[in-house]
């Protein structure tokens, strides 16, 4: 009675690769270094189709195409960056997870910033007004008031 | 004027908020806006889906605008947007042109058999080797071309009546209105 669960769990350990199997597709790499430049490049860039992955993780039908191009081309010679200029003449900037600094993308690299500085500006007016409250507070009345202000 | 500082401060919350949901409700989030627009569609070469010895160019389509209409038998919204292709195929004023997309030419026949074939010309990239220099992500989309050969627009996305008559009938109208 005991063997039938051990062959359905046999059964499953066999089978485990089965599901990874469909994504995996072995590219003819002449070496290492190429294999390690092609996963650095296709992690950089963004699946048009599937918009929350890279193209490296995506098993979007157009991510095989593109990272199929990519291996073509770099099989031609072509640097990283002209790869990624290729893709970003086809596809727009949109495809770069790493937009370049540009007057159309001050406001993205830039926006955080001016926040931060508006943040750091409020807090920077609020503690100069609570000081200059404080510091002619000696008499216990005003010094009542202050307490108030700081129940919230 | 330092109590209404919270109040000044939730409006312009609540202004960038509702810009938010007024932009986004707007046009479609996922869809890329081409690089290719005002440029020279890509040169290509494409035998024809029911006349594979025959293609069709960049070249041999020059000198009249068309709508080019990128679809596959697996796309499903490719059948949402096929009535309305059907339907208005013959006022569009312009040329529609199939694209059949990463297709089995035997599943595209099939599917046009049951649908409805409303192209004057079809083409057929099994490949999808094509598309790639069309920047095409997703079936189905479609690319106004004008006569000389430059993509003027482009719709990501199902073509509705909408579509048809708030972009595309306009877009073709202009192309219309140039000097040739």
């Amino acid at each position: 009675m005991r063997t039938l669960p051990r062959i359905l769990l046999l059964a499953l350990l066999l089978f485990a690769g089965a599901a990874f199997a469909q994504a995996i597709e072995p590219l003819p790499f002449k070496d290492h270094v190429e294999e390690l430049r092609y996963q650095h490049l296709t992690a950089q860039l963004r699946c048009p189709m599937c918009q929350n992955e890279t193209l490296a993780d995506s098993n979007a039908p157009i991510a095989r195409d593109l990272r199929n191009q990519i291996f073509q081309l770099m099989q031609h010679g072509q640097s990283d960056a002209q790869i990624k200029q290729y893709l970003v003449d086809r596809y727009s900037e949109f495809v770069l997870y790493d937009p370049p600094v540009a007057r159309n993308t001050w406001l993205l690299w830039f926006g955080p910033l001016l926040i931060l500085l508006a943040g750091a500006g409020t807090v920077f007016a609020t503690i100069r007004k609570r000081s200059r409250a404080v510091t002619p507070a000696t008499s216990p009345t005003a010094h009542a008031t202050v307490d108030e202000g700081d129940d919230w | 004027m330092t109590r209404l500082l919270p109040f000044i401060g939730f409006l312009l919350l609540a202004g960038l908020l509702g810009f938010g949901i007024w932009w986004n409700t707007g046009h479609d989030q996922t869809a890329i806006p081409s690089p290719l627009i005002n440029k020279p569609a890509p040169d290509f070469k494409l035998p024809l889906l029911y006349e594979p010895a025959q293609t069709v160019s960049r070249a041999s389509l020059m000198g009249k605008p068309y709508l080019l209409n990128v679809f596959a038998s697996w796309c499903i919204e490719c059948g949402v947007e096929h009535p309305v292709l059907q339907a208005e195929a013959s006022t569009l004023g312009v040329a529609l042109i199939g694209y059949n997309y990463k297709d089995a030419p035997d599943d595209a026949k099939a599917w046009l058999a049951t649908h409805g074939n409303p192209y004057s010309v079809l083409m057929a990239d099994t490949s999808g080797q094509t598309a790639i220099d069309f920047g095409v992500y997703a079936a189905p989309e479609s690319f106004l071309v004008d006569a000389h050969g430059v993509i003027r627009y482009k719709h990501i996305g199902p073509i509705t009546m909408d579509v048809v008559n708030d972009e595309l009938k306009p877009a073709i109208a202009s192309l219309q209105q140039e000097p040739h």
